[in-house]
């Protein structure tokens, strides 16, 4: 029987504040489940702490709200445990390129198989609205008493450049748009991140849905907005690397179109590159059966309770006599 | 103390071969069935920093060190001088000719501390500070100083083996002393031969350098010096089957018995060599899936990823485990907490070492005892496990899984530096004595029909569990207060059933695991002096007590294991009719001493402490033990030996 959005709903009240972009990312994740015909026993989402740390308990799949900045550790575990999961990480700007800053990097290293969505909307607003990491340097929005004294991370750029295999950016009121991406993302064979630009309509007085939507620049011609947003696809960009040899090349068209902020602010598919092994085929190297038989999955004990390890071949090495 | 044993230290620059010098008298001794204790000791320092390795060889099981030397075989002058005072009379030093004409005090890597003490050695001895008057006053105190030409017969060697660099056989120093010490001993070549070929087995080139090194070395010794040495070391027969292994060796088999399928880690000392060790070991054999299985190490950019990290396979059903030192278990608190309040099976091992901070990175200390039942903000139970001896290392780090799986938490195994890197000689272990057992788990058929909770309110705090995945079983985590569910709740009347149901494990815990797992007793019941400890001084106390109850002193030792949740009845139950209660561990407070008496209202009468890095010796604790017993000690005696 196919999939409904309805089947990935819980009863749990959504307490984002009226008008957050995290509806629009709810709603485009609980498409992409469905569409992709996903069962909720398979998926695992994995979030931090914020407001973008509560998606899982309004999804109706194995959701697992972790530590603040320590959402990929977790997912990472949970995947390489048991690749035969759908391991999705969630997370806000400040979880993963703030006080997980580490951790971001280091999952690009490793490209285990998996997603990794960020709500990035530039404050921590559970508490608050303070700058987050990607709020740009001299922006005072509106619970700042004074300018953002920070430059802010490119979460595109650092992506690229850490060694995430899918790079994309995508619009939390553009649902239909983010859940394509997020089903490219879910597709992508290796670590796949999507930065989903996310108004916070009480914090983030700067960055507005009216702001992305030009609202600020009508057309004095058709008296319609000039939208800020424009997809890579429409004008013909193409973001795979079809051969490693290109792969250098791909990823600095990438950075100079990560760089595009202001007035023209491009969302759609940076940089896909599926040559690249993941970490899961990387263990397959060196543990030929780690995929069909992964630890998850190992009978440790006999029916008897006795273990299934046989340590003779350690004693061997050992022994003395 | 007895005589059917010897003690062997070998000591020089780190990098310069020590520990396989080391590892290959242990064999050597093994092959030759004898049984071996050996305390690592080293510098955080890649090259040329003081390193040792002090072996004690005997006809019976050891666990500790004694304070003395019977023949130390020095790489370089440092060892010389770092050492010279712990060779007994009647014991040899083994000495490069070359470097014996030496002033103490230009060794450059002498540290400032060190020679200030040691110049004030001399200026009371009235000695120069000529490393041949040192020697020769030795001699004089009956030591047998033995004065190698080393860079003599390398030469030769390095004909032999037609090398022109002498550099490259320069790094044999190690297997020159071997030689030279076995020579000496008197002991069966052959046996060390093939010690060198298993130690070196990969690379059939350097076992040839060596035995041809071994050999030049152990004939000079035979020719120049006879039976002059009256040390000397015999092979005994047996039919058992014995392993020479590491604490931290000891660990890893542990784990792969208890079934561990995936062990994170972020590089720190001294735990790094168990998750190494497990890397390099990690497709293992099995009596499933078609015989074959794997621990996935994985090495992540820091410690909290590790533990966290560990958590996330935990919830899939892998048996996942984590290995750290102070420092990366003080990263790892929040996760800890989470883990805690999530009711997740994750295993920590925590290798203590001196502390606080980087404190002493190599050396050894039983600093965190308190830190690893308190650490994480909030109430959550934990079990915290305390092995005292190499084979405790190994059947707790199979056990740790069990006691994870049952009662869902976070389980904490506590040992050290002492045990980690220490390496021992045991009867081959029994891997039959251990049962996997992993509490109540729900599967797919099991779940039909119901609604699942994953935290759901039950009589003893564990509720059944379903691993992520299992279809028909989709619940919720969150570091949140949380309903049955496992989603969010700030309701008041679930906060209080639901920290209570959490905080109920301890008591089943208390109610469940029998006392042997908890605790041990060893020597007189009846006696009115008891020993309390925990980890690495069992060794030193059990040959302590074994020679103090031969000189007719009654005492018992009772050893815990369990330090988290506390046998608290039992252990007033043993100590109710003691007089004197003697608190034993290696830290400034009395960590444990002070837990009992918190828990239990019985007081240490005296403290037996040590807090300069280095592990409790037979020696040292004989003595503190017999000043209490002659009524002749202070109610707090430090301990200070070793360098």
């Amino acid at each position: 029987m196919a999939l409904k959005m309805s089947d990935f709903k819980t009863d749990v009240f959504v307490d984002w504040c009226p008008g957050c972009g995290n509806f629009g990312i709810l709603a485009a994740m609980q498409m992409a489940f469905a569409e992709l015909g996903l069962e909720p026993h398979r998926i695992v989402l994995v979030s931090g702490i914020g407001c973008s740390g509560k998606p899982p308990h309004f999804i109706k799949a194995y959701g697992v709200h972790t530590l603040h900045g320590r959402t990929l550790p977790f997912a990472q575990g949970i995947k390489l445990a048991n690749p035969e999961l759908e391991v999705m990480a969630v997370g806000g700007d400040g979880d993963g390129l703030g006080i997980g800053a580490g951790h971001f990097v280091n999952a690009g290293r490793r490209n285990v198989d998996m997603t990794y969505l960020m709500h990035d909307n530039g404050v921590y607003g559970l508490t608050k609205g303070q700058a987050s990491p990607t709020l740009r340097l001299g922006l005072k929005t509106k619970s700042l008493s004074k300018p953002n004294i920070n430059e802010g991370v490119n979460p595109i750029a650092l992506a690229v450049m850490t060694g995430y295999t899918f790079v994309a950016r995508a619009y939390a009121y553009d649902t239909k748009h983010l859940k394509d991406i997020i089903k490219h993302a879910i597709q992508h064979k290796g670590l796949a991140f999507v930065d989903i630009l996310q108004p916070c309509p009480t914090y983030n007085n700067i960055n507005t849905k009216d702001w992305y939507a030009g609202m600020d620049r009508i057309n004095s011609k058709t008296g319609k907005p000039n939208s800020r947003l424009y997809k890579l696809d429409e004008i013909g960009y193409d973001p795979v690397v079809h051969e490693s040899n290109e792969d250098f090349k791909k990823k600095m068209v990438a950075l100079e179109k990560a760089q595009e902020w202001g007035d023209k602010i491009p969302l759609g598919i940076f940089y896909q590159n599926e040559l690249v092994p993941t970490f899961q085929e990387r263990l397959a190297q060196r543990i030929p059966f780690y995929l069909s038989n992964p630890p998850a999955k190992q009978k440790i004990s006999e029916e008897t309770g006795s273990s299934a390890a046989i340590l003779e071949q350690f004693f061997e090495e050992l022994k003395t006599s | 103390m007895v005589k059917e044993e010897l003690n062997w230290m070998a000591g020089g620059p780190q990098g310069s071969g020590v520990d396989s010098a080391a590892n290959i008298f242990g064999r050597a001794c093994g092959y030759g069935g004898l049984y071996v204790y050996g305390r690592r000791e080293y510098h955080s320092n890649i090259k040329g920093l003081h390193s040792y390795f002090h072996l004690r060889v005997s006809t019976r099981e050891v666990s500790a060190n004694v304070n003395d030397v019977d023949l130390l075989a020095a790489f370089d002058a440092e060892t010389v001088v770092r050492h010279i005072n712990e060779v007994v009379s009647g014991g040899g030093i083994i000495v490069d000719k070359d470097q014996v004409n030496i002033k103490i005090f230009s060794i450059p890597t002498l540290p400032h501390e060190f020679k200030k003490e040691f110049r004030q050695f001399l200026e009371k001895k009235g000695w120069s500070d000529s490393l041949s008057d040192l020697l020769s006053e030795a001699e004089r105190a009956g030591v047998h100083v033995f004065r190698i030409p080393y860079m003599d017969l390398l030469k030769e060697v390095a004909a032999e083996l037609g090398i022109e660099q002498l550099s490259k056989v320069t790094r044999m120093i190690n297997v020159l002393t071997l030689g030279i010490s076995f020579g000496l001993l008197d002991y069966d070549a052959a046996l060390v031969e093939k010690a060198i070929a298993s130690i070196f087995a990969e690379k059939p080139k350097i076992v040839n350098m060596n035995i041809l090194a071994f050999r030049r070395a152990y004939n000079y010794a035979k020719q120049t010096f006879g039976n002059s040495f009256e040390h000397k070391l015999e092979k005994t027969e047996t039919t058992e089957k014995r392993i020479f292994l590491s604490g931290n060796q000891a660990v890893a088999l542990g784990k792969v018995l208890g079934g561990c399928r995936i062990q994170t880690y972020y590089p720190i000392i001294p735990a790094a060599d168990e998750s190494e060790y497990l890397e390099a070991h990690e497709i293992i054999q099995t009596t499933t899936d078609g015989g074959k299985g794997a621990v996935v190490v994985i090495q992540t950019e820091d410690e909290i990823a590790a533990v966290n990290m560990a958590s996330g396979a935990a919830l899939t059903g892998a048996r996942a485990a984590t290995s750290t030192s102070g420092p990366g278990f003080s990263l790892m608190v929040e996760g800890l907490a989470w883990a805690g309040n999530n009711e997740v099976p994750v295993v920590i091992t925590y290798y203590q070492r001196g502390a606080p901070s980087t404190g002493l990175p190599t050396r050894h200390g039983q600093d965190d005892l308190r830190f690893a039942i308190h650490a994480g903000h909030g109430e959550f139970p934990r079990i915290v496990l305390a092995s005292g001896d190499i084979r405790e290392c190994f059947y707790d780090a199979a056990i740790a899984f069990n006691y994870a799986e049952r009662y869902q938490l976070p389980v904490i195994h506590l040992i050290d530096k002492a045990l980690g890197n220490s390496s021992q000689t045991y009867p081959i272990f029994d891997s039959n004595q251990f049962k996997i057992e992993r509490g109540a788990i729900l599967n797919e058929t099991s779940l039909q029909g119901a609604e699942y909770k994953r935290f759901s309110f039950t009589e003893n705090g564990v509720s059944p569990r379903v691993f992520l995945g299992t279809k028909n079983g989709v619940h919720w985590y969150t570091g949140d207060e949380h309903n049955e569910f496992g989603h969010i709740s700030e309701e008041s009347t679930n906060r209080t059933m639901m920290v209570k149901k959490r905080m109920k494990k301890l008591e089943t815990i208390e109610k469940e695991v029998p006392t042997e797992e908890k605790a041990k007793f060893f020597g007189d019941k009846n006696a009115k002096n008891m020993i309390v400890s925990w980890g690495t001084p069992k060794g030193a106390i059990l040959e302590a007590l074994d020679t103090l109850s031969k000189e007719g002193f009654s005492l018992g030792f009772l050893q815990i294991r369990m330090v988290h949740p506390l046998p608290k009845e039992y252990i007033a139950g043993t100590l109710k009719n003691a007089e004197k209660v003697i608190d034993v561990e290696m830290n400034y407070s009395g960590q444990l001493g002070g837990i009992i008496t918190e828990k239990t209202e019985i007081s240490m009468s005296f403290h037996i402490l040590k807090y300069n890095g280095r592990p409790m010796t037979t020696t040292e604790v004989y003595t503190a033990l017999k000043h209490i017993m002659l009524n002749q000690a202070p109610k707090r005696q430090v301990l200070t030996y070793g360098s």
